[in-house]
């Protein structure tokens, strides 16, 4: 980094942070995945209600066979990744943290496809509804880390009107590079994709969001993208700039209000692999049973951009990567920015695991202070992409003072874990804000039940 | 401005499932973090005042010296015997003490004795900073509680310890005969006047002794230059905002050179610069928001001003800083940044 860069950066810089990026895996061609004797495929792998099995033990099934389903609308079918038989149904780890009814099924290693889905012969000449229905019937979700069923953000209301479709292309968090081999190799199918989507969205273009330190991608996205006239945007390469917010203001310049949708701004966000999935689908007849995450981290032997199949678990992938190196430190899921910690690998890889980041416990220490401690420099205020003012949300979250916290937005901040990362003496904000958060909901549950009126609000 | 990266360490509670599984951290994300800390901010500041300090000692020479190693022993010692007191961790080695005593000395006469320079760092620490809890916790900026509290307990030295007197040059000027016609100012006080005053010398030959080796100015107003170099050490480095020097110095020089002076006089001489760049900056007690920081900053020049050209104080930017100081925990409650998202400003404070 240049010094003019450096002092512009020191001097101008708002909202975000710039983590070392730590991409080595983005020369990495996609590799498939391992075969695994055994997959976990857990019932809930999206925000909305958990599917309800619609297998039994002991049934065989067939690669792409929906296993699970719920009459719910908010919800996503899951399907088998692997053909074999059905072993357990029961709760397993998940990414989550806490434990969740899951399908175990027992491969075959023959990987018999389905005869369920078949592809479409001209899937941009579908009603939009019909697209939605054989979005879900996919199982599509939002595979950028929050898991939102595709269908239910196709659907526009009526008096709404979509005018710009967004392709988020910038992957921010260290390590992760999925997203940009799926840009690199599969361009055409992640616009033919998208194209698919904004059929069904109704809106008026296309526009993919790609990190300006990214050229070779915005090259190849140009290319596959011109003839369609879609059009690629070089953003500003900071960290959480693929945040759906953030993206929206840097591309649309348009704000989401609080506690609306982007849908209330004209747009729609749509990550790159949930675009290669909906093609998928739709010209293969395959639903979301794969999906592409970096392997990286110095506590792992092999770094690599694997396709693998949903419901491996992370030690079948942490052993085809080679094992672990080094005293254990952290097994994340997701990136190192905002992903989960993991107490065990037995967890299985799902539909919104972008990555699986392995830290040695040697170098991934870094003294905590014991209590709340803040110098005041002010930098969560100026990194926060929400404008929160992160220093005294966690204070009075620390000593528990509800009735400050009323004062400030916590619902509005979604932990990407900015103020965290720069703050120089390593408080553990985005935990106080998640104890913040917590305590304002427990607190107006209790009022709720002192007033008996309800309405959520203390 | 992120160098290399440290990462997070969480409590140690690793679980062992099912036999089989390797122990595993737990942890909040952020799983990484960024390298700067609280020694290393420090650190950076006491480098970007060093080439200051050094020019000052060689200008002011032996008893420049002792007054800086005075403050900042009395600094250090008084948070280490404090911390001790309070039975909690001794952290004199974050260096924020010794960042302290180093600003206050650069703040004080070379002549000084060395008692009224350690009683000054005693003072920073004990009544500046520790009363209120210690780092973080304080609402006015330690080093100048320590300048105050000598100023006003040894008003004489303060005004007098410096290399050159003030009145040989000033004592015709007329403004010194209206200030000495109205208030009857001692010739102490006159000095004092001089000193800080740039009413009385306004005159653009002293810009140049202002800029490199002044004489008639504390340790660290030695030169203008190398306070600029100073800041600019603490900009790239991103420690500081640069809103609070400009819109401080911008604030004098445009209001002094209204009233009738030399801006780039107004600018260089006396406390103005050091105070804009070193203890205005001050991460803890300045506000926290971008407008907040404008708005002190803008209030601090104001109050100097406003001291400078209609006060009996020889020094305007030390109480113009702590004044607005006193402010700083308003300014960060109802100057809050508009929330992503939200239409406007809604305070609810």
């Amino acid at each position: 980094m240049g010094w003019a860069q450096r002092m512009k950066r020191a001097l101008f810089t708002r909202g975000g942070v710039h983590p070392e990026p730590r991409k080595v895996s983005s020369i990495m061609k996609i590799f498939p995945g391992p075969n695994p004797e055994q997959v976990i495929i857990p019932l809930s792998q999206h925000i909305g209600a958990p599917c309800e099995p619609v297998v039994e033990i002991g049934d065989e099934v067939l690669v792409g066979q929906k296993i699970g389903d719920s009459a719910e609308y908010v919800s996503a079918p899951v399907h088998s990744s692997v053909s074999g038989e059905v072993t357990g149904i029961k709760k397993y780890p998940h990414p989550g943290g806490h434990d969740m009814l899951a399908i175990q099924i027992t491969s075959d290693h023959l990987d018999r496809p389905s005869p369920d889905l078949q592809p479409v012969a001209e899937p941009l000449e579908l009603a939009p509804g019909e697209i939605r229905v054989r979005v879900r019937e996919g199982g599509i979700v939002g595979m950028g880390g929050a898991g939102f069923p595709t269908h239910v953000k196709l659907d526009t209301p009526a008096d709404k009107s979509i005018e710009v479709m967004i392709v988020n292309g910038a992957e921010c968090e260290p390590y992760l590079t999925g997203d940009y081999r799926v840009m690199l190799e599969n361009s055409e199918q992640v616009l033919m994709g998208a194209k698919i989507a904004q059929r069904a969205l109704g809106a008026d273009r296309i526009v993919v969001g790609v990190e300006h330190v990214f050229p070779d991608v915005i090259r190849v996205m140009r290319e596959a993208g011109g003839p369609f006239g879609i059009e690629v945007v070089s953003l500003p390469c900071r960290y959480p700039q693929g945040a759906e917010k953030s993206l929206i203001k840097s591309i649309a310049g348009r704000e989401v209000p609080t506690g609306g949708l982007p849908r209330d701004v004209g747009a729609s966000v749509s990550n790159v692999q949930t675009c290669y999935a909906v093609y998928d689908l739709f010209y293969n007849g395959r639903p979301l049973t794969d999906r592409v995450l970096t392997v990286a981290g110095d506590g792992i032997a092999g770094t690599a951009n694997l396709r693998v199949k949903i419901g491996t678990t992370v030690s079948d992938v942490i052993d085809y990567c080679g094992g672990m190196v080094g005293e254990p430190g952290k097994v994340i899921l997701g990136g190192p920015m905002m992903g989960v910690a993991q107490y065990t690998t037995g967890v299985p890889v799902i539909k919104t695991t972008s990555g699986i980041i392995v830290l040695r416990a040697d170098t991934m220490l870094v003294e905590e202070p014991g209590h709340f401690t803040c110098i005041r420099c002010g930098r969560c205020v100026k990194r926060c992409p929400m404008n929160l003012m992160p220093y005294q949300m966690a204070s009075y979250a620390d000593i528990g003072d509800w009735d400050a916290l009323e004062r400030f937005d916590l619902e509005e901040c979604m932990e990407c874990g900015c103020c965290a990362y720069i703050c120089p003496t390593k408080n553990p904000l985005v935990q106080l804000i998640k104890v913040g958060k917590d305590g304002l909901a427990r607190r107006r549950r209790k009022m709720d039940s002192l007033v008996g009126t309800g309405d959520g609000r203390g | 401005m992120e160098p290399a990266e440290g990462r997070a360490r969480e409590k140690k509670v690793p679980r062992e499932v099912s036999g089989q599984a390797p122990l595993l951290h737990m942890g909040v994300s952020p799983h990484i973090r960024a390298a700067d800390t609280t020694t290393r901010i420090m650190g950076w500041v006491i480098i970007a005042v060093l080439p200051l300090t050094v020019y000052g000692v060689y200008i002011g020479g032996f008893k420049a010296f002792l007054v800086i190693a005075m403050s900042v022993i009395g600094a250090v010692a008084t948070e280490a015997i404090i911390q001790r007191i309070r039975h909690i961790p001794v952290t004199i080695s974050d260096l924020s003490a010794l960042l302290t005593g180093l600003l206050l000395g650069l703040t004080l006469p070379p002549r000084l004795p060395w008692w009224i320079a350690l009683m000054g760092g005693v003072a920073a620490i004990a009544l500046g900073k520790q009363v209120f809890g210690g780092l973080g916790h304080n609402i006015f900026n330690p080093a100048l509680v320590g300048r105050a509290v000598i100023f006003v307990s040894y008003p004489a030295y303060m005004t007098t310890s410096y290399l050159v007197r003030g009145q040989a040059f000033v004592v015709n000027t007329p403004t010194i005969r209206a200030l000495n016609s109205v208030t009857t100012a001692t010739p102490l006080f006159v000095a004092g006047q001089v000193r800080d005053h740039q009413l009385a010398v306004n005159t653009a030959r002293y810009i140049g002794p202002y800029l490199w080796g002044n004489p008639w100015g504390c340790i660290g107003e030695v030169s203008a230059i190398l306070i600029l170099l100073g800041l600019g050490i603490l900009l790239y480095q991103g420690l500081v905002d640069w809103r609070i020097p400009v819109c401080m110095a911008g604030t004098v020089v445009l209001l002094s050179w209204a009233l009738g002076m030399n801006p780039i006089l107004a600018a260089v001489s006396g406390g103005l610069l050091f105070g804009a760049c070193f203890m205005a900056t001050d991460y803890v007690t300045n506000p926290m928001t971008a407008w907040g920081k404008v708005v002190f900053s803008v209030g601090c020049g104001l109050v100097t001003v406003v001291l400078r050209f209609y006060s009996n104080l020889p020094e305007g930017v030390m109480f113009a800083i702590l004044l607005m100081n006193g402010f700083t925990p308003m300014i960060d409650r109802y100057m809050k940044p508009r929330p992503f998202g939200h239409k406007s400003v809604v305070s609810q404070a």
